[in-house]
């Protein structure tokens, strides 16, 4: 186990489902993580945090999380920065604008704790 | 079920879903009520649509499986609605309205038991009635329309519709380029999207760090009816890049605008200063509110209760040393004054968390009377005032029902319908006015409608019919209004159904008396109904009068004491059987405690005696007492449901030296005092 925990940020407008994500990623233990209110949070805490890892929701007030797919892919500085997308089903499209954008996972809400951890086990471990 | 659902995650999802439905509810009113001139923004309608959307992501989370299912059919019915598949009629607002109702109901629930759940067949049917047409994404226009295929990933499938929309309304588009720094780019971006929102729509914000560490680059993406000199004269900044699109080809990509003249705020600070503001800025987030559970202040509240007794026995024993000539005794009054001032401050500060704006509830209010007015084919406006007067949280909760009971009441049977207030030279609209106002320590609620109003003869005859009152009695005008609080009083006749008013009234001032409060009607006949509401701002902790009445012990909530007397026995004059006294000219009823709780009364020879003059809204009257102990803090105690139905009560109030005493209910002493029921036998 390494000594210094590895940093996900979590871009997600619902404090309940960014809640669960962080207790998710917590019970793994060895994961700090950041929550992001919205996409410009997110895009505020990006130049001052090394982060390892990027989970976004699509649906989000300001700027939607295919702007931030876009942002986090084209930029040098994150460009192999992992991404998951987290969207509800029905949203098939924007989701797979997501994925050609650069985005590495997508998570169809609700997803279970196992899916989530096994996802970032794979980009992470 | 999912995996991660615990306690601590149904009860924020509870929490967080009751906030989105409360939201959904408000902007589904605005939608409701621009619809009729066709004036609504997408913008209100894609809030409306990711409410639903976050709920049914929510709900999935947590297992409730039926708040799922119905959000999902809610967000794929608003879906089409904001994709441009599925025309918004009042049918489709009606059904939304509905299935919010429906939400709300499981959500309150299952805060009660988790199993909780209710027969969605009739409401998703309603949803499926609406149909939805085929979607029919122009995606040939999108390719020619000259936006950049950059831009055109990254929009979303709403943005791509809106995008198109404005490309069908043969608006032009413009991307407006412009470069901000790190630490306060929310800020400088929301006032150019405001400014820009002003006279058309922002399609898509897209972010871009471009070759600055400490800067960002933003392009947003604009459908408008006005030119580009328009757009750069409205925006104010010739430092922003405003480019149409589809005139001029954009020909690089927008990384590449990064190079974009920085838009500098007057006080930009220095590259260091900047950077070190972003990170500070980073960890917070950009509210600086906190959800907090009402129990854990109510726990609070409680801590700060003992305290107050723990310092009122400190003080006494402080008096007592200072009694026996012990210089201590000085000491500990001056420790013990400092620790007062330091207690008021801090359950002032507690009293304040609890405190909220009653506006939330006449925004709930909003959509009764929408729905109730629909269901009575009626139409009324609701205006509300005050709204930003705060009441103690658990007197708004309990508020809720008292006023949707009177308000359902103006609906049904005060507004006339349409025809007959035109008919009467009424407008079409009925009007019902819900104010708020501070009055000291209290809140008054004043509720009016303009509707046909209640005949106080028509009351009259109905208590002599009912056998409330004698044939020959004769009341004033506000006793009569009083009457329709009786149990069981209605104005409603089954042959002439004249009115109606009344039902259920009494239930109505039972609860306003639980807190505290009190109700008073008055009403003209054709022009409407007016009743008041008189509330304490909180019920947690107060300031009461303690009072000895025939060797026991009352406290009178302060607020309500106007002043303290001291009268002759023969001052007291009788009036219709009725004790009174004569205060600066006005006759002021007397109230005895001593009569009203059946306590035998002992024989007081002296001649004075005490008075606490209490009051409520317009009304006085004077409770007389043996012996005026003072003032002190008290934390009230419901008495329990076992213990409801004594009137007069407010509730128990533990004394800290292990004594516990009742608190007075003015409110409900007031009116039965009025009304000439001053005996109250438990």
């Amino acid at each position: 186990m390494s000594l210094v925990a590895k940093k996900i940020l979590i871009a997600e407008d619902s404090a309940t489902m960014r809640s669960l994500i962080v207790s998710t990623i917590s019970a793994m233990g060895n994961y700090e993580t950041i929550e992001a209110a919205n996409g410009f949070e997110a895009l505020r805490i990006l130049p001052q945090e090394k982060v390892d890892l990027v989970i976004t929701d699509i649906n989000m007030p300001d700027i939607n999380g295919l702007e931030l797919v876009s942002f986090i892919k084209k930029n040098p500085n994150y460009q192999t920065t992992p991404l998951f997308i987290v969207s509800t089903e029905g949203s098939d499209r924007d989701r797979e604008k997501g994925m050609a954008l650069g985005a590495d996972a997508y998570l169809v809400k609700p997803f279970s704790p196992v899916e989530l951890q096994s996802l970032i086990n794979k980009y992470l471990g | 079920m999912s995996e991660i659902k615990s306690s601590r995650a149904v009860h924020d999802f509870l929490a967080e879903a009751e906030e989105i439905i409360e939201k959904l509810n408000l902007d589904l009113i605005a939608l409701a009520d621009r619809a009729e001139s066709a004036d609504f923004s997408p913008e209100l309608l894609n809030e409306i649509f990711r409410g639903a959307h976050s709920l049914k992501g929510l709900a999935g989370m947590v297992g409730f499986d039926d708040i799922g299912e119905l959000s999902h059919h809610m967000e794929n019915l608003l879906d089409g609605l904001r994709l441009g598949k599925v025309q918004l009629t009042v049918e489709l607002i009606d059904t939304l309205f509905i299935s919010l109702e429906v939400l709300l109901k499981i959500v309150h629930g299952k805060g009660k038991n988790e199993s909780f759940t209710v027969d969605l067949t009739t409401v998703l049917s309603r949803i499926a009635a609406l149909g939805k047409a085929p979607a029919n994404p122009d995606e040939a226009l999108l390719t020619t329309c000259g936006v950049d295929a950059k831009i055109l990933d990254v929009l979303t499938e709403y943005e791509e519709h809106r995008l198109l929309e404005n490309l069908k309304q043969k608006r032009h588009l413009f991307r407006v380029n412009a470069v901000f720094n790190l630490s306060s780019f929310d800020q400088d971006l929301s006032e150019i999207s405001e400014l820009l929102k002003q006279q058309g729509e922002i399609i898509s914000t897209l972010p871009s760090s471009g070759d600055f560490s400490d800067k960002i680059a933003f392009q947003l993406l604009y459908g408008t009816r006005i030119n580009r000199d328009e757009v750069v004269a409205l925006l104010g900044h010739d430092e922003i890049e405003v480019i149409p699109v589809g005139d001029e080809q954009p020909s690089q990509a927008f990384a590449d605008t990064a190079q974009a003249v920085a838009v500098s705020p007057a006080s930009s600070p220095s590259t260091v200063d900047s950077a070190e503001a972003g990170s500070d800025a980073s960890a917070r987030s950009i509210s600086r509110t906190v959800r907090v559970d009402i129990d854990k202040l109510d726990y609070l509240m409680n801590i700060v209760g003992d305290l107050v007794l723990a310092k009122g026995a400190i003080a006494t024993i402080a008096d007592q040393l200072r009694a026996q000539d012990d210089s201590l005794g000085g000491e500990l009054q001056k420790a013990t004054r400092s620790l007062e001032r330091r207690l008021d401050e801090l359950r002032d500060g507690v009293m304040d968390v609890r405190m909220v704006p009653v506006g939330q509830l006449f925004e709930k209010m909003a959509r009764i009377v929408r729905r109730v007015a629909n269901e009575h084919g009626k139409k009324v406006v609701l205006e509300t005032l005050g709204g930003d007067t705060e009441l103690d949280k658990m007197i708004v909760e309990d508020l809720s029902d008292p006023l949707m009971h009177i308000i359902r009441n103006s609906i049904d049977h005060g507004i006339e319908k349409p025809e007959e207030r035109v008919a009467k030279g009424k407008p079409e609209k009925g009007m019902i006015k819900l104010q708020a106002m501070q009055r000291g320590n209290h809140v008054v609620i004043l509720i009016s409608d303009d509707g046909r109003g209640i005949d106080p003869d028509l009351i009259h005859s109905k208590a002599i019919e009912k056998g409330l009152i004698g044939k020959d009695t004769v009341m004033s005008r506000d006793a009569i209004f009083d009457l329709l609080f009786t149990p069981g009083f209605s104005t409603r006749d089954e042959v002439s159904d004249l009115s109606g008013r009344g039902v259920g009234m009494d239930v109505v001032k039972t609860n306003i008396g639980n807190m505290s409060g009190m109700i008073e009607i008055d009403s003209t006949v054709d022009a409407g109904t007016t009743m008041l509401l008189t509330l304490p701002i909180t019920l947690a902790i107060i300031k009461a009068l303690i009072v000895k009445v025939c060797g026991r012990t009352y406290a009178i909530p302060i607020n309500s004491v106007l002043e303290t007397l001291m009268i002759e026995r023969r001052d007291i004059r009788t009036i219709e059987r009725r004790e009174v006294v004569e205060l600066r000219k006005i006759t002021l009823p007397l109230l005895r405690l001593g009569h009203v709780f059946n306590l035998e009364e002992k024989k007081n020879s002296s001649d004075r005696l005490f008075i606490a003059v209490v009051g409520l809204a317009e009304k006085r009257m004077g409770i007389v007492v043996d012996e005026l102990i003072g003032q002190q803090d008290v934390v009230i105690k419901s008495l329990g449901s076992v213990l409801s139905f004594v009137r007069g009560v407010a509730g128990a109030a533990d004394m800290g030296n292990q004594k516990t005493i009742l608190v007075l209910d003015v409110g409900g002493l007031l009116s039965d005092t009025l009304r000439g029921d001053g005996s109250i036998h438990v």
